[in-house]
């Protein structure tokens, strides 16, 4: 740190309105690319704004998401942080070669021509729950209507669960997510609940295999000559239901805010479809909402924006404050849905890089197109400024997208 | 132009595949990228261009000699 700024922020920063950027990203940035910052459980990280800070740090494969050593920082003050850090990386590899075992087994199934091949698939979802939105009237809360089960849909399909159970996931997933609005006695249930169905279905895949991903990855693995467990099969299906759900379902939900804060977007997207792909990579990028940011610790003593970080240091890497950093992007406090390239961090980058990203982006745009096809009228039903943000601590969103056409 | 990929580098998060399909693929049993296409057409150079640009990894270098 440098000795000019012992300012200490409490982190997260808090944000003017739910679509727009903190105050303070501009002159951290600028004055301060290394700042200090506290978590909600006291302790202190590294925090890195700038775009170039953020890709080096990421993209160095030294630094690992190993938080459980004894001196990274804790993200929360509850005691187990969560399913994902409990379940989810102790029984999967976070980083390595087991990593990378892990990784390359599941990208046969994350390719670019595989997630393709679902668009249909994901189309008529999207238009499922579009007509059952239009068919309950508006207002309507997009969100609930569409952003949050069309993930959850697809997840289900990726895992060959049937379509009569993805309502189970639907409610597993969002007792997983909000930590906060059930007791711990209700998650535990759910998570019990969860692994259950999660043994037998992975017994029935082991029978009688599907194109799922299961299927493939007991497949895969066996010719290997090292089988995957059933238990290391079912934290695979929660870490992709966990990493997968919320991140979109929320995404989906500001990625149509944003384009109807300003109608010009909307009407622009309407009359040009060939827009929806660079639309979708600048909602991605403009979104200055996503979240708390990736962390990294430092294993070994590293130079950033020339720091010195020492070892042991957790460092916190914003990227929504990375894809507004005006060194990276002409007009990057402008929303241009024809930029091209389109360079953001919103996936990461580096080894863990976003493994769901085409799936994602085929979502993002297939939802888009179907919106822009049923709806071309939509708009908000309440000013943008009116929009409120989740109180999630790791993935942002809004609480309701009130829309109405 | 000259394209080239680093295979131990790439992620396989199919960016490259989304963004320049003509000249990049990956390969079905890990999703490692293929270059379809060393030298590309002027017409496809702006998508190669942008899929180096995006690729998470940095695994794809372009040369813009010969
Ligand atoms: C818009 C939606 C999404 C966003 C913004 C997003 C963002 C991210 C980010 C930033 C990371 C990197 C975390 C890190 O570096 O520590 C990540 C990792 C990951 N994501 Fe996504 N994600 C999205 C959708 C998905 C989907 C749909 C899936 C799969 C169904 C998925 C599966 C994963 C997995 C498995 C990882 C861990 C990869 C690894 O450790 O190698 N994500 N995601
Ligand atoms: S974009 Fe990069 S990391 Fe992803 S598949 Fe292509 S080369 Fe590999």
């Amino acid at each position: 740190m440098s000795e000019a700024d012992e300012r200490v922020l409490d982190y997260p920063l808090p944000a003017p309105e739910a679509l727009e950027p903190p105050a303070e990203w501009d002159e951290l940035r600028q004055r301060c690319p290394v700042s200090r910052a506290k978590l909600p459980s006291g302790d202190e990280v590294a925090l890195l704004t700038r775009y170039a800070d953020v890709k080096q740090v990421l993209s160095d494969d030294r630094f690992d998401r190993q938080l459980n050593q004894p001196d990274a920082a804790r993200l929360s003050d509850t005691d187990s942080g969560g399913v994902f850090n409990s379940e989810m990386s102790s029984t999967l590899p976070q980083g390595g070669e087991g990593h990378l075992r892990w990784r390359r087994l599941l990208n046969r199934w994350f390719t670019a021509k595989r997630t393709n091949a679902l668009r249909p698939e994901i189309a008529g979802m999207a238009e499922q729950l579009i007509d059952e939105m239009i068919a309950s009237g508006h207002p309507a809360d997009l969100k609930a209507g569409l952003g949050f089960p069309l993930p959850v849909w697809v997840i289900c399909d990726v895992l060959g669960v049937p379509s009569d159970d993805r309502d189970r996931f639907s409610r597993w997933s969002d007792m997983f997510l909000n930590l906060t609005r059930f007791t711990g006695e209700e998650v535990k249930t759910a998570e019990r609940e969860f692994f259950e169905y999660m043994r037998d279905h992975i017994t029935a895949k082991r029978e009688d295999p599907g194109e799922d991903v299961l299927s493939e990855l007991i497949a895969a693995t066996a010719e290997e000559g090292e089988p995957m467990s059933d238990k290391q099969l079912a934290a695979t299906g929660l870490g992709l239901l966990i990493a997968g759900h919320e991140t979109t379902a929320n995404m989906i939900g500001k990625m149509v805010a944003m384009l109807l804060a300003d109608r010009d977007r909307w009407r622009a997207l309407v009359a040009d479809r060939t827009l929806v792909r660079t639309a979708v990579e600048e909602s991605l990028r403009f979104d200055a909402n996503s979240g708390l940011g990736t962390v990294r610790y430092l294993g070994e003593d590293a130079d950033v924006a020339g720091v010195e970080l020492p070892r042991g240091t957790t460092v916190m890497c914003s990227m929504a404050a990375a894809n507004r950093d005006a060194e990276a992007f002409e007009g990057a406090a402008e929303m241009d849905l024809s930029r091209s390239p389109n360079p953001h961090l919103a996936f990461g980058a580096g080894v863990h890089s976003c493994l769901g990203q085409a799936l994602a982006r085929t979502e993002l745009q297939v939802t888009l197109e179907v919106l822009l096809e049923k709806l071309p009228t939509l708009e908000l039903a309440v000013p943008a400024e009116q929009l409120r943000q989740l109180e999630g601590l790791v993935v942002g969103g809004l609480r309701e997208v009130p829309v109405r056409w | 132009m000259k394209i080239t990929v680093d295979e131990e580098k790439c992620c396989g998060a199919g960016t490259c595949v989304l963004t320049a399909p003509d000249v990049f693929d990956q390969r079905d049993e890990d999703g490692v990228v293929v270059l379809l296409d060393e030298s590309p057409g002027a017409d496809l150079q702006a998508s190669a261009r942008e899929a180096a640009s995006t690729c998470p990894a940095q695994a794809i270098l372009l040369s813009e000699r010969a």
